[in-house]
């Protein structure tokens, strides 16, 4: 590593070369503030100009340079604290505020927002400018993100966000000027525009201008209704949800998650695991289907709805590839509804489910026409986790000091460590490969663990298998940029594979659109590279509870054969399509 | 791009066509339907998009920062009224206000009967003459106020110098 | 004249054959007589076109098509006094030619051998009729440099550029070290004439010796709201500009140029393209130029009405097909530039200085000029001054020999206040800055800065306020949006202006305007958001009393301010004829006492209603009896 010796307040340190001063500055334990700049360059317009540094090079003049993009070079001499730095950060706030509707009080962004924070920070002074205000955007259409124009700051970096996990920016700047704006094509609602709702911008974005759109209410309207409220829980939120409670990041909550759920008053709190486990004998089922009969392949999973959106916008054509399968919550939702509230001996319009996902596409998907049976919904509200640390907040519960509590085990509380691994990208494939395996086998899958499809990245992995003799070959994409790739193989009749397995966020749910936002300014007892390794801290809280479990492969759980054998006769059956299987819509009416 | 005509749309494919060896076409792209259509409205940045693999929102983005690309149709007659300082200073203000009170309109406004547009230009080079009015691409040197009724009947009336 | 040039004997003997031919035509060795028109934009909106059309006409009427010759070049410089018509070989200038001069002079001065006396120029301050350019002050201290054969060859014709010294320069570089070419361009002390005044040598420099594509482009963006320079020169010489280019494009190793004209100037573009077509016929562009190892190409892009693209990496972004808006530096262009890769941006007027450098040496241009600021500048004076038009002085004339001198002073006898250099990011430079020597270094002391070269002056009817607000209005519709300071604060300083223009402000604005200026000087991004609050400032240090009688005093010295100025009647002046009252569209002049009057007896006079009086001005043009004024 080629270094620079650079000082900072009078400080002599060593650096790394090609860092850029505010980097580097982290590095030695300043912190500057900062709004547009993200993620190591992933958004560096330097537009926001909150992070101005006085630094000098060699005999030249200090200079206030724009921390966020500015490289140390050998001799730098930078200034973070004097009055001329101060002075000049803090001005850019204050006009930032000038041109922003500050109603922190209401703002959804409170307690998270990074205006605020470098507000506090640089000392802002309450209207120090005043004038007019650019004309004011609020989509509030769709059910999965909210975009309040009155609160962006023109940071970029939703814009960034999109373009890098999807290939196709749907967010970007519009017209000049005061009069610039951040939004998709001619200013359209999110519905109308080829946005695929993953929620990834809200992720990034430092204000209250893109946000998922609450659902609280509607459960306390549930609850004020006397409804039998039923919670489940996708995997991925208990890697999160620690983080909104200061705990560090990748610390699996999942004991006092289920405290706190059942002190917020649910009648019974499920794990999604018992609907993954399910997914995987109705998805492998379908693939061995395809493979044996000449079914149209690859298949690819169909389980994360942001990729479903994106498949119906972008390659109609492909549809039939798609598994039919519901998503887990979907699918156990439907099973809620029906078997579990038959046995409860409850009437299934009685029945109010909610799902806490780490996603904003499931809050659309939940809304799907297809999503119901007989007339009544599969799913009644979807929470992000972010959405369910406000709650518990608000309900006065103190987290850390919830004792551990388990999951209601009555008649679909078991799961598997392969439900559990569905969280992260490769996770379904890996599931569903030990159950492909034992099906064709006949026989368990030995080492237990695909570390052949693991990863948390972005990229494209592949793997073949021959399992007695029948050759599998697999990829596994995430983000639609990475996914774009396989699609078009699939286009132009060149895959070589037989499964497929998409999931909308880049390293899948557990960066879903809907979990803890890791914004270093807010996690001080991090370490400085946080935002490159959050995901793999993520996911290894999921590894760690596969590894923990004692039944790995979905074919074994118990519950789920009683299920079958009770409720659905066999995987793919009539009824199982009706209840767990769906279809898809090329002309969907929101993108027209 | 339901609602372009077929005519219109294999046009935009032949223009999109002639840049296909450029690294970088979307401006020229652009520039070539503008001048063809006098205006880019969405659908055609769709067919644009498809064809170029750019994303609309960055299409869309690109004709709404440049003056030059519109995103409605213009007038007939296009009224080019000069603000840059040599004009202004020699009072390109006032005939710009003549014109914007007999047409009712303000600057970047089409009449409603689709014959004046008034476009506010800054500077189109002919300072020599300040103040300078340009109509359908013909400069009008040393405007006054007094000279704009005329002119705008001139047009009204088929428009021929 | 399609044959290709393949070495560099073939290019000085097609140079000297051309030159020959030229030099004929001037001298009238050819034994006729030639008349050329100015084709630049301002005598075209004025018709030279069709004048040109008409001399045509009327010469093959009379039956003299083979004795005289009908020719069209670039700006003579002197707009203000166009069209232009020139007769060679007397060298004969007719200025503001109409189409019915046209008959009197084929018969006058071509049959008839007389000068048409009442087209010449006439000196105002003696009286005397000129006849010949050279001898009209306007062109006295000027040396012509960048604007070498603009208003003096046909820019459409290859031959008559190489006739004119054409490509003389690229031949010598071609022979030289690409080390030395910048060498020699270090060593002329050139600084870009683009603005900031950067040492062009310094540029090349820059420029990595790297593998792989590198790109020289040109900006002909000229943002400047009242510049035209080069525009003009585009339109009078592109050959130069190419060659300019060509130059640059070997001494730092790019094989292809990019020129960025702005597509308001439809002129200028064609005849780039018709200048490069010729010399891609010519073999002047292309593989292996002039039989060496040198291959290059130009391409033309357009801008799209931009301001902010004339900043070079918002210019670079907009070649990419992306918004203008300006990038982050580092990286600088010269190593990260058009689509990643090292470019070098020079401005139009710098490109076309350079052949000169390299064809006569760089010690010869470092002759002219100051210390610092070598050479020459080209200004388009503007505004409130006799002679409005293009002209190149030497770095270091005064401010005062600029104005009257060669700009013939202000005209209708008003008093100078103010000129303004560098335009929106520029400053205003007052009666005390007369005598300054203009050069890069003085007018930033001076607090303005040359810019590109726009200059213009204004006089005791401007209000400096409105000017300011001028500018900042301009700066917030062209502000690209960006960065917060610029895009917010540009704003606020606008509301500012706006509240004090209408009589709103208070003198806490003034100061919140002052440190609004500072802040986004030194927070923005790029050049044009840390110049913007430069008209502000500058205006506010030489004409603060202005401000502060608009703040306090709530009135507009100079009468432009609509809600500070009133339109009233002397009545001591008015004749109660009632034109005025007519013509009022507010109907807010009435008789003062609506009585009988007996017949013979003086009319009443009128009074404005300053309730109802929207402030349209259209009476006071209307009285014939000067009775009405601005107060
Ligand atoms: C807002 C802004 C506008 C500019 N406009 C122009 C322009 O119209 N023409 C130009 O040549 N340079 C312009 N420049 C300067 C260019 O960025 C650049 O410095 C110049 O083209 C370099 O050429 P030179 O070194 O030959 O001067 C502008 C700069 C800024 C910040
Ligand atoms: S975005 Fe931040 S600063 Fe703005 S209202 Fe919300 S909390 Fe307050
Ligand atoms: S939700 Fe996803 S697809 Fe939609 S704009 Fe945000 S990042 Fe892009
Ligand atoms: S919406 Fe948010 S992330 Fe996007 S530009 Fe605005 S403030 Fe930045
Ligand atoms: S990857 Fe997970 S969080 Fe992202 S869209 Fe799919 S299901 Fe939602
Ligand atoms: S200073 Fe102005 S023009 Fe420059 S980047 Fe900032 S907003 Fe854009
Ligand atoms: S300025 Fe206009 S409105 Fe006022 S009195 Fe004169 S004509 Fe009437
Ligand atoms: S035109 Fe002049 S003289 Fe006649 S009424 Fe008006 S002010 Fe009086
Ligand atoms: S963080 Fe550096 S300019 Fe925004
Ligand atoms: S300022 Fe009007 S033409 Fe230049
Ligand atoms: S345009 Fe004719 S003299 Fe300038």
């Amino acid at each position: 590593m080629e270094t620079v010796n650079i000082t900072i307040e009078g400080q002599s340190y060593q650096v790394e070369k090609g860092l850029t001063i505010l980097e580097a500055a982290k590095k030695c334990g300043y912190e500057i503030p900062s709004l547009c700049a993200f993620n190591h360059g992933e958004c560096s317009l330097a537009s926001c100009r909150v992070c101005l540094v006085e630094a000098q090079e060699g005999k030249g003049p200090n200079r206030l340079v724009a921390s966020c993009v500015y490289p140390v070079s050998e001799g730098m001499n930078v200034t973070i604290g004097s009055p001329k730095a101060t002075a000049a950060r803090r001005t850019s706030v204050e006009l930032l505020l000038s041109n922003h509707n500050r109603n922190c009080q209401e703002c959804d962004k409170n307690g998270k927002c990074e205006l605020l924070h470098v507000a506090q920070v640089t000392g802002a002074r309450e209207n120090m400018y005043q004038g007019e205000q650019t004309p004011v955007t609020v989509d509030m259409l769709s059910p999965s993100i909210k975009r309040d124009t009155s609160k962006c700051i023109l940071c970029g970096r939703c814009v960034a966000r999109c373009q890098n996990a999807h290939g196709l920016s749907v967010l970007g700047f519009e017209k000049r000027g005061f009069n610039t704006i951040v939004g998709p094509a001619e200013n359209r609602s999110f519905m109308d525009s080829p946005c695929i709702l993953c929620g990834q911008c809200t992720t990034v974005c430092p204000t209250g201008a893109l946000t998922e759109v609450s659902e609280i209410d509607k459960i306390d309207e549930a609850f004020r209704a006397g409804k039998h409220v039923v919670v489940q829980v996708a995997p991925a939120v208990r890697a999160s949800l620690g983080e909104e409670f200061d705990y560090p990041i990748g610390t699996p909550v999942t004991g006092k998650m289920i405290a706190a759920l059942r002190r917020l008053g649910f009648e019974r709190c499920y794990d999604v695991n018992f609907g993954a486990d399910l997914t995987i004998m109705e998805e492998g089922t379908e693939l061995l289907g395809r493979i044996q009969n000449g079914g149209t392949l690859p298949m690819i999973t169909s389980c994360s709805p942001g990729w479903i959106n994106y498949a119906e916008y972008y390659y109609g054509d492909l549809l039939d590839h798609v598994s039919s399968c519901k998503s887990p919550h979907q699918m156990q939702g439907a099973i809620i509804k029906s078997y579990w509230a038959k046995q409860m001996g409850y009437d299934p319009a009685d029945v109010f489910v909610v799902s806490i996902m780490p996603c904003t596409a499931k809050k659309f998907e939940k809304d799907r026409p297809e999503m119901e049976h007989d007339g009544i919904r599969d799913v009644d509200v979807v929470l992000t986790t972010r959405e369910l640390g406000k709650m518990i907040k608000r309900s006065g519960i103190n987290f850390k000091r919830l004792p551990d509590e388990d999951w209601d085990q009555d008649i679909m509380g078991e799961y598997t460590g392969a439900a559990v691994i569905f969280g992260v990208t490769g996770g379904v494939m890996e599931a569903a490969l030990r159950t492909v395996y034992y099906k064709l086998t006949g026989s368990e899958y030995g080492k237990i663990e695909f570390t052949e499809v693991r990863g948390h990245d972005a990229g494209i992995r592949e793997a073949s298998l021959d399992i007695n003799g029948t050759v599998v070959n697999v990829a596994i994409a995430s983000g639609m940029k990475s996914a774009k790739v396989l699609l078009d193989q699939i286009r132009n009749g060149e895959s070589k594979y037989h499964f497929i397995e998409i999931m909308g966020c880049p390293g899948g749910c557990i960066n879903g659109g809907g979990q803890s936002y890791v914004k270093p300014c807010f996690l001080p007892n991090e370490d400085d590279d946080i935002l490159d390794t959050y995901k793999e801290k993520r996911a290894n809280a999921l590894y760690s509870e596969d590894e923990r479990q004692t039944i790995r492969q979905s074919h074994n759980n118990k519950q789920v054969q009683e299920l079958y054998e009770k409720f659905l006769g066999e995987p793919n059956s009539h009824l199982a399509h009706e209840l767990l299987h769906t279809t898809y819509n090329k002309n969907r009416e929101r993108f027209n | 791009m339901a609602h372009l005509q077929q005519s219109a749309a294999l046009q935009i494919e032949e223009i999109c066509s002639r840049y296909v060896n450029e690294e970088t076409p979307l401006m020229m792209i652009l520039s070539d339907i503008q001048k063809e259509y006098g205006y880019i409205p969405l659908e055609v940045q769709e067919l644009v998009s498809e064809k170029t693999g750019i994303s609309v929102a960055e299409i869309y983005g690109v004709v709404t920062f440049y003056s030059f690309f519109s995103l409605k149709p213009k007038g007939k007659n296009v009224i080019g009224c000069c603000l840059g300082t040599a004009c202004y200073v020699k009072g390109a203000q006032q005939v710009v206000d003549k014109f914007s009170e007999i047409l009712g309109i303000k600057p970047g406004e089409t009449t409603d009967d689709g014959l004046f547009t008034i476009d506010a230009l800054r500077c189109i080079g002919a300072c020599g003459i300040a103040p300078a009015v340009q109509i359908n691409g013909t400069v009008y040197p040393k405007m006054s106020v007094d000279q704009v009724p005329a002119l705008i009947e001139k047009y009204r009336n088929g428009g021929n110098a | 004249m399609s044959d290709k040039i393949t070495s560099f004997e073939e290019l000085e003997a097609r140079q000297s054959s051309c030159s020959q031919c030229l030099n004929d035509k001037y001298l009238g060795a050819d034994g006729k007589r030639h008349v050329i028109l100015c084709g630049g934009t301002g005598c075209l909106s004025s018709h030279s076109d069709e004048i040109r059309e008409k001399f045509v006409e009327v010469i093959a009427a009379k039956g003299l098509s083979d004795k005289v010759t009908v020719n069209q070049v670039g700006c003579f410089g002197f707009c203000s006094q166009g069209p232009f018509v020139k007769i060679f070989p007397e060298n004969t200038l007719y200025r503001m030619v109409k189409m019915e001069d046209v008959e009197e002079i084929v018969d006058t001065d071509l049959i008839g051998g007389e000068i048409v006396d009442r087209l010449l120029y006439v000196d105002p301050k003696t009286g005397e009729k000129v006849a010949k350019q050279e001898d009209i002050e306007f062109y006295k201290k000027q040396i012509r440099i960048a604007l070498h054969g603009c208003g003096a060859i046909d820019p459409e014709n290859i031959d008559e550029a190489l006739g004119a010294d054409a490509f003389k320069g690229l031949a010598k570089a071609l022979k030289m070290d690409r080390k030395a070419v910048i060498q020699e361009v270090l060593d002329s002390g050139l600084r870009g004439r683009g603005g900031a005044g950067f040492p062009t040598g310094r540029k090349w420099s820059f420029v990595p010796d790297v593998e792989g594509p590198k790109y020289l482009v040109c900006n002909g963006d000229e943002g400047d709201p009242g510049a035209f320079m080069d525009r003009s020169i585009l339109e009078g010489n592109p050959f130069a500009v190419i060659e300019g280019m060509m130059i640059g494009g070997y001494a730092i190793g790019a094989q292809d140029g990019y020129f960025y004209v702005r597509a308001e100037y439809p002129i200028a573009v064609n005849r780039l393209r018709l200048a490069i077509k010729a010399m891609e016929m010519a073999g002047l562009l292309g593989d292996n130029i002039l039989g060496t190892d040198f291959s290059f190409r130009v391409h033309i892009r357009l801008g799209a009405g931009a301001f902010v693209c004339g900043e070079e990496t918002a210019l670079l972004n907009s070649i990419e097909g992306k918004r203008g808006m300006p990038r982050p530096r580092p990286p600088f262009p010269a190593v990260k530039g058009l689509w990643g890769c090292p470019t070098c941006v020079n401005n139009v007027e710098t490109l076309a200085t350079v052949p000169y450098i390299l064809r006569e040496g760089a010690e010869k241009f470092a002759s002219i000029g100051t210390e610092k600021s070598k050479g020459t500048k080209v200004f388009a004076l503007g505004g409130k001054i006799n002679n409005v038009g293009l002209v190149e002085v030497p770095m270091g004339t005064t401010l005062k020999e600029l104005i009257y001198d060669v700009g013939g002073g202000i005209p209708g006898g008003k008093q100078f206040k103010a000129i303004q250099t560098g335009g929106p990011s520029g400053g205003c430079l007052t009666e005390k800055n007369l005598d300054t020597p203009i050069d890069y270094d003085n007018l930033i002391a001076a607090g303005s800065m040359m810019g590109s070269g726009g200059a213009i002056v204004m006089d005791e009817d401007n209000c400096m306020v409105d000017v300011a607000k001028f500018y900042m209005e301009f700066i917030c519709d062209e502000s690209c949006g960006k960065c917060s300071p610029c895009r917010i604060g540009t704003k606020r300083m606008l509301e500012i202006l706006t509240r004090i223009t209408e009589g709103k402000g208070s003198m806490e604005d003034l100061d919140a305007l002052q440190e609004l200026a500072s802040n986004v000087k030194t927070n923005s991004l790029c050049g044009l958001g840390q110049t913007a609050p430069n008209p502000i400032l500058s205006t506010m240090a030489s004409f603060k009393d202005e401000y502060i009688a608009h703040v306090q005093d709530k009135k507009c010295p100079s009468h432009v301010c609509k809600n500070l100025m009133s339109y009233v009647i002397d009545k001591d002046k008015c004749f109660g004829c009632q034109m005025c009252a007519k013509g009022c569209p507010a109907d807010a002049i009435k008789h003062i006492s609506p009585e009988y009057v007996a017949p013979g007896k003086k009319l009443p006079a009128m009074f404005i209603d300053t309730d109802k009086c929207v402030k349209c001005g259209a009476c006071i043009s209307t009285c014939r009896f000067g009775a009405i004024s601005k107060q």
